[in-house]
C-alpha cells in the first residue's frame, strides 16, 4: 500500500476518533490522533492479521499499552474490517463492547486488555517469548505513550526484553511530548528516551511518527534487526490533523462537543478531499 | 508427633510442576529470583527452556505471564506471597484478572511461618487481596498431598488461580491413596456437635489436635478443612454451622479478609451464627523461629484449644 492510500485510511481513522469521542462525550482524542498514522501503518502494511479470524494463532499481535487511545485502535480495526464502523458511535456507552480502554474479551482484534499504564510492554514481551518457545515467526508490537514510560514497569520490561534478545518485539513510543499535567519534560522528564532504550539493549530508531516514509523505513529496519528488540521513538504531534487540538494538552482527555466535532470533521473532510486530488 | 512426616508445601509445588511439565508442553514457569526458595528451580533443572527467571521485577513478571497466557501457554508464576500478590496487585488485577487469563499464581512463604525474616516478608493479606479479584480461584492447601493435588487442579482449571504455599515443613495428614481434591469443596475431617471449626492451610493440622484436646473436655468439635477459600463451599459452611450453632475459623492470615471473612459473609446472609475468627488480629508479624511465632500468636493447637473452649462456654 502506498503512502497516499495509507494517508487516506489514517484520515478515516481520525474521523472515527472524532466521531466516537464526540458520541462518548469523553475519551482521549489528542493521543489517538497522534498515533493514528502508526496505527494505520501497523494494521494495513506491517502486521499479518486476518479480520475474519481475529484469534488466528499465528497472527502478529499489538498491545496498546497506552490503552486510553483506544479510539484510534477501534477506528483502525473498523477500517480493517474487524468490527462495524457504526459501532464506533457506541464507544463508552453502557452495554457497548467498545469499552473505554481495550478489552480483549469482548472486542475482535484486540490482542490484550490494557489501559493501566506501564503494563503493556511486559505483556508484549510475554507474547514474544511464547513465539520463541513455539518456534513461530509472528511478531509483537507494543505502543506506549511518552508520559507512560515514567512508569517503572516499562523499564523492568525493557530489561527483560533486551536481556532475552526478543528481536520479534517492537516497542513504539508515541512521543507527542504531552501528558495530562503538561509537557513531559516539565512534569518528570523521561528524556533522552532513545538513550534509555539503548542502555537496555534495544536497537533504537528515532522518526517523525506522522510521516509514512519514515514509519515504513523504521518498521523495515526493525524487521531486519536480529538479536535485540527494537524501540521506535516516534515523534508525533498530539491532536494531529485537527488544528485546534494540535499540541494542546487540553485535548488529552475530553471529547469534542457538537460544534467542535463539526469543525474537526470539516477539517478532516477537507484533508481527505485534498488527498483524493493527489 | 515427631514421627509425623513433614513436608513444606513449596516442595510439593516444585515436585508437582515437574510431573505436570512432563505431560504438558504448554506449561511454563516464571520466577523472580527466588527459584531456590519457591522451588520452581526443581522444574527449571528438568525443563530449563520453560523456566523463565524474570529477575527481581515482579510487576514485569506478572505482565509476561499474562502475555504468555494470551498466546496459549499456561504459566505458573512464583515468588514469596508478599511479592507475588501485594507488590504487583494491580498488575494481577488488570493484566490477568480483567482479561481472565489462564495464569496460576503460586506463592510460597505465606503467613507468619516465614519466621525469622520478619514482618516485611510475612504476607498475611494475600488471600484477602486475591479474593477481591473477580474470577480468581484461591487455594490454600493443608499438606503435601493436598498441595500437589491442588497444583494439578489449578492447572486443569481454565482461568486465574492463586495458590498459597508455605516455607515451613508441615505434617502430612492426608493419605495419598484415598485423597481426592475437589475444587470448591470443603472436607469434613471430624464430625462434631458443639462447634464447627473451619481451618485452612497449616492450621488444619493444629485444629485437628485442638479438637482432640476439646474432646477430652467434653466438647465435640466438627473440623472442616477449607482448602478452597474462593469459591467457598457455601453449602457445607451453612450446613455445618446450622448443625452445631457455633463457628470458629482458623487461619495463618489476617482475621480481616481471609477465611474468617469469607465464612462470615456466607453465614450472615444465609444462617446468622456467632463466629470466632482466629488468625492474626490487625498487627504485623515479627522475627523468630516459625514454631515459636505460631505459638506466640496462639495459632498452635494449644492456642486454638484455649480460644475455642472459652468461646464455646
Amino acid at each position: 500500500m502506498n503512502n497516499l492510500e495509507l494517508s487516506k485510511i489514517a484520515n478515516e481513522v481520525r474521523k472515527g476518533v472524532i466521531k466516537s469521542t464526540h458520541a462518548a462525550k469523553s475519551g482521549h482524542p489528542g493521543g489517538s490522533l497522534s498515533v493514528a498514522d502508526i496505527m494505520t501503518y501497523l494494521y494495513f502494511e506491517e502486521m499479518n492479521v486476518d479480520p475474519k479470524n481475529p484469534k488466528w494463532a499465528d497472527r502478529d499481535r499489538l498491545v496498546l499499552s497506552k490503552g486510553h487511545v483506544a479510539p484510534a485502535l477501534y477506528a483502525t480495526l473498523a477500517e480493517k474490517g474487524f468490527l462495524p464502523k457504526e459501532d464506533l458511535l457506541t464507544l463508552r456507552h453502557v452495554g457497548s463492547y467498545l469499552q473505554g480502554h481495550p478489552d480483549m474479551k469482548g472486542i475482535p482484534g484486540v490482542d490484550m486488555s490494557s489501559g493501566s499504564l506501564g503494563q503493556g510492554v511486559s505483556c508484549a514481551a510475554g507474547m514474544a517469548v511464547a513465539a520463541k518457545l513455539d518456534n513461530k515467526d509472528y511478531r509483537v508490537y507494543a505502543i506506549t505513550g511518552d508520559g507512560e514510560i515514567e512508569e517503572g514497569q516499562i523499564w523492568e520490561a525493557a530489561m527483560f526484553a533486551g536481556f532475552r534478545k526478543l528481536d520479534n518485539l517492537v516497542v513504539v513510543v508515541d512521543n507527542n511530548n504531552l501528558q495530562i499535567d503538561g509537557a513531559i519534560d516539565e512534569v518528570c522528564s523521561p528524556y533522552p528516551i532513545d538513550k534509555k532504550f539503548e542502555a537496555f539493549n534495544f536497537h533504537t530508531i528515532v522518526i517523525n511518527g506522522n510521516d509514512f516514509d519514515e514509519i515504513r523505513a523504521a518498521f523495515k529496519e526493525a524487521r531486519e534487526t536480529k538479536g535485540m528488540p527494537t524501540a521506535i521513538i516516534a515523534r508525533t504531534t498530539k491532536g494531529k490533523g485537527v488544528s485546534f487540538m494540535e499540541n494542546n494538552v487540553g485535548w488529552h482527555g475530553k471529547g469534542p462537543n457538537d460544534e467542535e466535532c463539526k469543525i474537526a470533521l470539516e477539517e478532516l473532510e477537507k484533508a481527505g478531499e485534498a488527498l483524493c486530488q493527489m | 508427633m515427631s514421627d509425623v512426616k513433614r513436608i513444606a508445601t513449596r516442595n510439593s509445588y516444585g515436585n508437582a510442576l515437574v510431573e505436570l511439565g512432563k505431560e504438558h508442553e504448554e506449561l511454563v514457569v516464571l520466577d523472580a529470583d527466588l527459584a531456590g526458595s519457591t522451588q520452581t528451580g526443581v522444574f527449571g533443572k528438568v525443563f530449563p527452556e520453560r523456566h523463565i527467571n524474570c529477575g527481581i521485577a515482579e510487576a514485569n513478571m506478572t505482565g509476561v505471564a499474562a502475555g504468555l497466557a494470551a498466546s496459549g501457554k499456561i504459566p505458573f508464576m512464583s515468588s514469596f506471597a508478599m511479592f507475588a500478590t501485594a507488590r504487583n496487585f494491580e498488575q494481577i488485577r488488570n493484566s490477568i484478572g480483567y482479561p481472565q487469563l489462564n495464569v496460576k499464581i503460586a506463592a510460597s512463604h505465606a503467613g507468619i511461618s516465614v519466621g525469622e525474616d520478619g514482618a516485611t516478608h510475612q504476607c498475611l493479606e494475600d488471600m484477602a487481596l486475591m479474593r477481591q479479584i473477580p474470577g480468581m480461584v484461591v487455594l490454600n492447601p493443608a499438606d503435601d498431598v493436598e498441595a500437589r493435588a491442588a497444583i494439578k487442579a489449578a492447572f486443569e482449571h481454565v482461568g486465574p488461580v492463586y495458590i498459597r504455599l508455605g516455607r515451613l515443613a508441615v505434617p502430612v495428614l492426608n493419605d495419598e491413596e484415598n485423597y481426592k481434591f475437589e475444587l470448591g469443596k470443603g472436607v469434613v475431617l471430624k464430625e462434631g456437635t458443639d462447634v464447627t471449626i473451619f481451618a485452612t492451610g497449616l492450621e488444619v493440622y493444629e485444629t485437628i489436635l485442638a479438637a482432640e484436646m476439646l474432646e477430652k473436655d467434653g466438647i465435640s468439635a466438627e473440623v472442616v478443612n477449607i482448602h478452597t477459600i474462593k469459591p467457598i463451599d457455601k453449602e457445607l459452611v451453612v450446613a455445618s454451622a446450622t448443625k452445631t450453632g457455633k463457628v470458629v475459623t482458623v487461619e495463618e492470615h489476617f482475621t480481616i479478609g481471609g477465611l474468617g471473612s469469607a465464612v462470615c459473609e456466607v453465614l450472615s446472609e444465609n444462617a446468622p451464627t456467632k463466629v470466632l475468627r482466629i488468625g492474626i488480629d490487625d498487627v504485623f508479624g515479627e522475627s523468630g523461629p516459625a514454631l515459636e511465632l505460631i505459638h506466640k500468636y496462639e495459632l498452635d493447637a494449644e492456642g486454638i484449644y484455649k480460644k475455642v473452649k472459652a468461646f464455646v462456654k
